[in-house]
């Protein structure tokens, strides 16, 4: 090889490589920025107190419940929904038919909408059309399900959060081993009782983990609950599903671009990007561990 | 950011507050205003010019990098890499979007010296932070999915190991690769809050990256939930919610056909 291509050769590899040392430079410059940012700020206090002064001082409390809320009733909506999708799709649907490929197609396309979509389809499906209704017939017109509340946020961040789920319990249901499966069936159980017994136990990490990854984006997204229920600031925390809530990424967002002063509350800014990024990072490392002891066990 | 929007003389006589076909291909974005202009060529040039300038950054730096992580890095290496970027995939956008607003803007604005603090290509360098992830992810599985026999007759013909690396396994992988960049461009051309966050929100026609845009999806975000139901306003922002998603569902569709499955599960299931 002459000298040329040798030259050639260790520049080319110097670019690959930089440009991978790039990306992760960037990522540690983020975390150390938000970090040193926030972690005066960021107490036990910060975490449990309410905000105060307009907001200038104080807590994020509000804002950590609301999003636990809307996680919880996400979940709630999305992981067994999800769970029945995976299983129809592995167990019963076979994988030629027509309409077991739509609906993986439908799930794929759902994973790859503008998370502002769904903002919208939850504002016009569920609080024009879904809560509008419920307002006329059972309570004769008096708006109470017709507005932006955390029941239809959560439930649009299900819709946000479903294919991940699928996919998570799928990927969990095909590492049941066959021949557990073949056992149950050789000794007289049938399909269903074979799902309930075997499949559904054994895919259990699958589920917790999809469950995870779920909450982890949930609790991240912004843009589908910046006009189906998430609120600027609310005095008390909400006790009804017709209520509005406070939600950590919406509370970045408003207070980053919408307060009265923003230099003046950065170190508050820095703190809820801080705790918002801990939250979502121990959820994906959790999911994660879970996920390569599930892969594992499957070899 | 949004009160940008700069306050022009309302002196051109126009139609009622109606979505007319010419009021749609209007050049001014006015929903507010006594006579509301829903012009949507600066919203679709400001999308457009973004997601050129998010792309220019993501794609090269993320095909390069996963071909590093495929064909030169050690394996201890790689199993740092991976999960790093794996792990920008699950950063928040609002989170990427604060960072850019309050860390980046100040930061290039010192080095290139311009003077809308917020503007196409802060937005720009944000955005490809979050298409990053998914390009590098989906081209690091087509490249690691190319038959070790091209790579190992490339060695044995005497091609060295970068030469294999450039002429076999990436022409090899070019399909998966191409699905890489669309679902890339798919998810910055749909991403609402760090264009909220870090690009200006002003609607305006210029090809200058130093300047302001609004998108289609922050023009959702921002002024959706003023609107009043059943208003033309509304109904425009529904329509470009439209536009949005047919267009991100024809990229989607394209890749689909390009790469049968398993890759948008990858890097959803992260």
């Amino acid at each position: 090889m002459n000298r040329k291509t040798r030259i050639t050769g260790t520049l080319f590899i110097g670019t690959t490589a930089f440009s991978a040392f790039l990306i992760i430079a960037v990522i540690i410059i983020l975390l150390v920025v938000i970090v040193i940012g926030g972690k005066d700020t960021f107490s036990w206090k910060f975490l449990t107190s309410f905000p105060q002064d307009g907001m200038m001082k104080g807590g994020i409390f509000p804002a950590i419940y609301g999003t636990a809320l809307l996680v919880l009733i996400m979940s709630v909506a999305a992981v067994p929904f999800g769970t029945i999708t995976a299983i129809y799709l592995t167990e019963y649907a076979s994988e030629k038919s027509i309409l077991a490929q739509t609906i993986r197609f439908a799930v794929r396309t759902l994973a790859t909408v503008p998370s502002i979509i769904f903002g919208l389809f939850g504002l016009g499906f569920f609080i024009k059309f879904v809560g509008g209704e419920m307002d006329s017939v059972f309570l004769g017109g008096q708006l109470k399900w017709g507005q932006p509340n955390i029941l239809w946020a959560s439930l649009t961040m299900a819709l946000l959060t479903l294919p991940v789920v699928i996919v998570s319990v799928e990927e969990a249901i095909r590492a049941v081993p066959r021949e557990m499966r073949e056992a149950s069936l050789a000794l007289g159980a049938t399909k269903w009782e074979t799902i309930r017994r075997i499949v559904i136990p054994g895919s259990r990490s699958g589920i917790m983990t999809g469950t995870i990854l779920a909450i982890s984006r949930g609790a991240g997204e912004v843009a589908p609950i910046l006009f189906t229920g998430a609120a600027y600031y609310l005095a008390s925390l909400p006790t009804s599903l017709s209520d509005q809530f406070m939600n950590l990424g919406y509370h970045i967002y408003i207070m980053a671009t919408q307060s009265a002063n923003v230099d003046q509350t950065l170190p508050i800014q820095f703190a809820t990007t801080l705790v918002l990024l801990m939250l979502t990072f121990m959820l994906n490392l959790t999911a994660v561990i879970i996920r390569s002891r599930l892969r594992r066990k499957a070899k | 950011m949004i009160e940008n929007q700069a306050k022009v003389e309302d002196t051109v006589v126009h139609e009622a507050d109606e979505a007319t076909m010419k009021n749609l291909i209007g050049k001014e974005w006015f929903p507010v205003s006594d006579r509301p202009r829903y012009g949507l060529i600066p919203l679709l040039v400001g999308t457009l010019k973004i997601t050129l300038l998010a792309i220019l950054f993501a794609a090269p730096i993320a095909i390069l990098a996963a071909l590093f992580s495929a064909s030169f890095a050690p394996y201890w290496l790689r199993e740092i890499i991976k999960p790093a970027i794996e792990l920008l995939a699950g950063f928040p956008s609002v989170v990427i979007g604060f960072f850019a607003l309050m860390v980046m803007a100040s930061f290039f604005q010192n080095i290139f010296g311009y003077d809308t603090r917020l503007n196409a290509f802060v937005g720009g360098v944000a955005m490809a932070l979050a298409a990053i992830p998914i390009i590098y992810t989906i081209t690091e599985d087509a490249l690691t999915a190319v038959p070790r026999s091209y790579t190992e007759a490339s060695l044995a013909l005497g091609a060295s190991r970068w030469q294999t690396a450039l002429f076999v396994t990436l022409p090899a992988a070019t399909p998966g690769i191409f699905a890489a960049i669309l679902l890339g461009i798919g998810r910055i051309f749909g991403e609402t809050m760090i264009a909220l966050m870090a690009t200006g929100n002003a609607a305006m026609i210029s090809v200058n990256p130093f300047e302001s845009v609004r998108t289609l999806a922050a023009t959702i975000g921002a002024e959706m939930a003023e609107v009043v139901f059943g208003d033309t306003h509304y109904s425009v922002l529904f329509l470009i919610g439209s536009l949005l998603f047919i267009f991100t569902f024809g990229l989607n569709a394209l890749a689909e056909f390009y790469v049968k499955g398993r890759l948008v599960k990858r890097f959803q299931g992260k």
